[in-house]
């Protein structure tokens, strides 16, 4: 990355030198340096767990200009790990109250909101006025975008990434230095890895990585220290330990590589397999003969046959700490891992309801048991989730 | 010959731990090898094959890569969260 000529950078004012005072007396950072980063401007894709804590060390930092991209509205279960929100914006736009919140930080920062969704229509555009990128999206479809879109604009890529109790982080895209692509060439098939909805996350862990991405950030604005590059952080939160990897550039890079064979933006919901069409064809590697999948019930449908005593099973396949925030009447838990070996506690010949929280999981339940020789099975649409919504509003939504 | 292997996030989860020591028949082997035993153990890790990563002795790895007695071999999958 280029550093702007010392000349050109903006000065700063009194109050401005009062702020950041702990920063001029450093020897690496210096009135220059503030001034370099007054300059600079980060975009952070996210405004969620990873987003929320390095906005706010960014703009206490004094980066002069902080975009923000993010669609989405602030939820309750956001607020355990996600700072920029508080308890009186659950419902507002994330921006609005990111814009809020950073404000109150600093009033010098300059944010630009971008209320969208990254796509590949407009994350060149949107990206190329930035120095810094920093990835703090939830899904394999805009981290690939992310990635693709820093390579191409040859922007350095603050990355991370977190699951349960563990997070990972890097520098990628920086000329040179390895992508994401390098260390994960294709991205893993739909649902074999969960989300933080799905999988639950320690509400302190995007604090952590959230933070290493501000610091390489700011490194990285002030050309000091060793930055992440070619290194890739994997920290352990339950056994408080970081691993560092070392990783090159893969010449073969699709991306990076010597001789790249993606020189503009895909379609990265098709290529994580996640798009509605690339679903409808199913992975690659199924057979012309694969099942269909089973048939939902609605859960008005499914409430109307409780009622009316038709004999059927509901089967919960979400995991026992999910079963003891909610669960339906009569249902069974038999978690979806374990369904394969505890398939023989259902009958065969009693209609089977498969339900889990949203529906994704129990509409692999189903098809499983379809494919086993069960006739009439069929899938929660919506799942619980659903079922609070539409049946029982008493039922606690997570 | 015997590794070292550690498995992080999902995998961990799946093999019910993290640090496990795996034999390799034989004097050489590469880190397909070691990947086939551990699935070998543990089936439930088959479908990450393509998608985790690997490292042997804390460098980036291919598949291909040799792995020698007494290497720590680590797989990585992705994780997506934010």
């Amino acid at each position: 990355m280029a550093l702007p000529d010392a000349g050109a950078l903006p000065s700063l004012t009194p109050d401005e030198v009062r702020r950041y005072s702990r920063h001029l007396i450093l020897p690496e950072v210096g009135v220059e340096g503030q001034r370099r980063l007054k300059q600079a401007r980060v975009l952070c894709v996210g405004a969620g767990g990873l987003g929320s804590p390095a906005a706010m060390y960014l703009a206490a930092a004094g980066v002069g200009t902080l975009g923000l991209v993010d669609f989405d509205v602030v939820d309750l279960s956001n607020l355990q790990r996600q700072l920029l929100h508080g308890t009186g914006d659950v419902g507002r736009a994330k921006l609005a109250s990111a814009i809020d919140r950073l404000h109150a930080i600093n009033p010098h920062v300059h944010v630009e909101p971008h209320h969208t969704a990254l796509t590949s229509a407009n994350a060149l555009d949107l990206m190329r006025g930035y120095d810094v990128i920093l990835d703090g999206t939830d899904n394999f479809p805009t981290r690939y975008l992310v990635n693709d879109a820093c390579v191409l604009l040859r922007k350095p890529n603050a990355f991370g990434s977190i699951f349960r109790f563990e997070g990972q982080a890097s520098v990628f895209g920086v000329e040179g230095g390895p992508c994401y692509r390098c260390l994960y060439p294709e991205p893993p098939p739909p649902g074999l890895v969960p989300s933080c909805a799905e999988a639950g996350v320690l509400g302190v862990l995007p604090g952590i990585i959230g933070t290493i991405q501000a610091t390489e950030t700011i490194k990285l604005l002030l050309g000091i220290g060793q930055p992440l590059i070619g290194r890739f952080l994997v920290f352990e939160a339950l056994r408080m330990r970081f691993r560092e990897l070392t990783l090159r550039r893969d010449p073969e890079c699709p991306v990076c590589g010597d001789h790249p064979t993606v020189t503009a933006l895909i379609d990265y919901e098709q290529f994580c397999g996640v798009s509605p069409a690339a679903l409808a064809s199913g992975p690659a590697t199924a057979s012309p003969g694969a099942p269909v999948p089973a048939p939902d019930i609605t859960p008005k449908a499914l409430r109307d046959w409780m009622a009316a005593g038709t004999p059927l099973v509901v089967v919960d396949v979400r995991e026992p700490q999910e079963w003891d925030i909610c669960h339906l009447p009569g249902a069974v838990l038999i978690p979806l891992g374990e369904l394969p070996q505890r398939i023989g506690e259902l009958n065969p010949a009693v209609p089977v309801v498969c339900q889990c929280r949203s529906g994704i999981r129990s509409a692999r339940a189903a098809q499983f048991l379809r494919l086993q020789g069960f006739q009439d099975v069929r899938n929660l649409t919506g799942g619980i989730l659903a079922w609070a919504d539409e049946v029982d509003p008493t039922v606690p939504k997570y | 010959m015997r590794v070292t292997v550690r498995l992080f996030a999902r995998l961990r989860e799946l093999a019910g731990r993290g640090d496990l020591d795996c034999e390799c028949p034989g004097d050489a082997a590469t880190v397909a090898d070691v990947w086939q035993q551990l699935v070998a153990r543990y089936p439930a890790l088959a479908p990450y094959e393509r998608a985790v990563s690997c490292a042997v002795n804390a460098e980036y790895a291919r598949r291909t890569s040799p792995v020698a007695d007494g290497d720590e071999v680590a797989f990585l999958p992705p994780v997506s969260g934010g």
